[in-house]
């Protein structure tokens, strides 16, 4: 709680906590929803906003407002999914490669250094094109999951290099603690807030990937998500027909998401970076 | 001797592997997959209604296991795979059928070249500048102003930011065209108006991948100048009485900048991924909207293809930032 407010101090994260917080809402709200999201012609169609459709309806006969609360609970929880699971490939690599050194970390490093080379755009499309609409929500956060690690294994091996050097290590050692006690009792406290600023940076990922893929048309497209319907606006022409507030809808949302996950992860890493935070206290 | 031991043999090795890696996981993800492409063709036939009596159909299966490079064992396949790739056949398209990819990608490869160059260049060089002067000058007004703007642009993923340009500057004030690398139809010829018909349609694509790039150095090189800044040469430069720009340009700048070039070589499959999606937003002809009719059509060869081309596009220009490297860094050429 203390901490919390100590992060509430900074406009940026205010800001972004505000944003997060109205998007909770949101999904929250796609549990009272009087619309089924998977069913077309239920209102009437191209509407501008106006009561009740209050962000107006499709081309395919869907309130815009109802349809964006299922699209923003789905793709946080498929970003969610991706993140943690590629959270936890990264807390293994990155401490295995950190604590072992050796053969083991040069092999580890090179397979983390020729997953951020390769370009995973192309790779993640290629496994998407072929299960073509067969992923569900689950299949596709693991998928993302499975190649969303590799930056992050870098940034924790090098925290556990530093961490390995310190006395409390070797005090740790010689009073006869095992490795595996080592790392989860004595690194895990150190490496738990960097790995939460890392999971907001991979969540923003996740979605931006699902958004190109859905845009691409290899996701199920019956499912609402915020990538799913930018496709579906697109694919009405939206632009052209001048149906201003159904392109918007997904764009603004994704811009604001967009944003405030940055701006959370930014305030984040400054406030776990002591330097930083004794600058801002000055400021303050 | 020892600099050719040290720094050169591993870069030109870890090339090499990351090639072969690369290739491999290309070769294996289509054969992973519980689905047989081959059957999916011909699911595709028999739906739009042919009749294929069983020999012809063997015969037809027996023709595309040998075009798409699946007869004998995997090992077999791998090994044809590797010397097909040498002789840079990727077999025939199948959304164009004849043509084989590799002409379909020699067309197209040199607009996403162009594209790419140019703008992570541009984008490269002015962001660091940029973020050079920020973190020395953090208390200017321009300063702060560059760094709000850089917060709200640097998250967004390049789809988003596309579709935004686009919207504002092709469909709200139409300055730009909606799309397309050229006039439809229309020839390219060395004349100047040829020249600002190319430029015209490439300013939008070019814009939306530099403002991403911008503001993605500029940050990252913020961050460094602040910790260079603080070092003893600069106080020792300071107390010196060298001018301020000087010790900008030529002390802070040429330290800050090391770690700004291996970033370059590790985020340029981020920036190529960026400029594929940018191409298909803007539909562009380059590698990226061939991509798209490759997803749309299901043409396995042409995407495996465009992968593999990739690939060895991303490596070797790696592999140029690292043989340039120590042009920059002094400390590497006289170990």
């Amino acid at each position: 709680m203390r901490t919390l407010k100590d992060l509430l101090r900074d406009g940026r994260f205010r800001f972004a906590f505000t944003v997060c917080l109205v998007l909770l809402a949101l999904s929250v709200m796609s549990f009272f929803s009087p619309y089924d999201p998977y069913r077309w012609n239920v209102v009437p169609r191209d509407l501008p906003p106006q009561w009740p459709h209050v962000l107006g309806t499709t081309s395919t006969g869907q309130d815009l407002f109802w349809l964006l609360t299922f699209a923003v609970r789905n793709s946080l929880t498929m970003s969610l999914i991706a993140s943690m699971f590629s959270r936890v490939i990264a807390i293994i690599i990155g401490l295995t490669a950190g604590y072992k050194g050796g053969k083991t970390e040069k092999i580890l490093m090179f397979l983390s250094d020729s997953f951020l080379i390769i370009p995973l755009l192309l790779i993640i499309l290629m496994f998407a094109v072929m299960v073509k609409g067969r992923m569900n929500l689950l299949g596709l956060g693991l998928l993302l999951g499975v190649f969303g690690w590799a930056w992050d294994a870098r940034v924790i091996r090098s925290q556990v290099l530093s961490l390995r050097e310190r006395d409390f290590t070797y005090t740790a050692i010689l009073s006869g603690s095992s490795t595996l006690a080592i790392v989860f009792k004595e690194y895990m406290p150190f490496l738990i807030p960097l790995v939460f600023a890392t999971l907001i940076g991979n969540m923003s990922w996740a979605i931006g990937m699902e958004i190109v893929l859905a845009i691409l048309g290899v996701l199920n497209l019956e499912t609402p998500m915020i990538g799913t319907m930018l496709y579906w606006a697109i694919n009405y022409q939206s632009i052209l027909l001048g149906y201003w507030w159904w392109i918007l809808t997904p764009v603004t949302t994704s811009v604001f998401l967009f944003i405030a996950l940055y701006l959370m992860s930014v305030s984040i890493s400054e406030y776990l970076d002591p330097r930083m935070r004794i600058q801002r206290i000055g400021r303050a | 001797m020892r600099f050719f031991k040290t720094y050169l043999l591993p870069r030109i090795l870890m090339y090499f592997l990351v090639i072969v890696v690369g290739v491999t996981i290309v070769f294996i993800i289509p054969r992973l997959l519980p689905i047989d492409p081959i059957q999916q063709m011909i699911g595709q036939i028999t739906s739009t209604g042919a009749y294929l009596d069983p020999k012809t159909l063997d015969y037809m299966i027996e023709t595309l296991k040998e075009l798409y490079g699946l007869k004998g064992t995997l090992w077999e396949q791998y090994w044809g795979f590797w010397r097909r790739l040498f002789k840079g056949d990727f077999g025939p398209s199948y959304f164009q059928f004849p043509v084989p990819v590799i002409s379909l990608i020699r067309q197209s490869l040199p607009w996403t070249l162009g594209l790419l160059l140019t703008t992570t260049v541009v984008s490269w060089i002015l962001g660091n500048v940029l973020g050079a002067l920020g973190g020395y000058f953090p208390q200017k007004s321009w300063a702060k102003i560059l760094d709000v703007i850089s917060m709200v642009i640097r998250p967004m993923p390049y789809y988003v930011l596309a579709l935004s340009l686009l919207l504002l500057f092709a469909y709200l004030i139409p300055i730009f065209p909606l799309g397309g690398g050229f006039l439809i139809g229309g020839r390219i010829s060395f004349d100047l108006r040829s020249i600002l018909i190319l430029l015209k349609h490439a300013f939008l694509p070019a814009m939306s991948l530099i403002l991403i790039g911008v503001f993605l150095w500029f940050q990252a090189m913020k961050l460094v100048v602040q910790s260079v800044k603080n070092e003893d040469f600069v106080s020792y430069a300071r107390l010196g009485g060298l001018s301020q720009s000087k010790i900008v340009s030529r002390y802070v700048m040429r330290n800050a900048m090391l770690p700004q070039i291996t970033g370059l070589a590790l985020s340029l499959g981020q920036i190529f991924s960026g400029a594929l999606i940018t191409e298909i937003v803007f539909s562009y002809p380059g590698l990226g909207t061939l991509l798209y009719n490759a997803i749309f059509t299901g043409d396995y060869n042409l995407l495996m293809g465009i992968m593999t081309m990739s690939i060895f596009v991303i490596t070797t220009s790696i592999l140029v930032i690292d043989l340039l490297y120590p042009i920059f860094d002094p400390r590497v050429r006289y170990r």
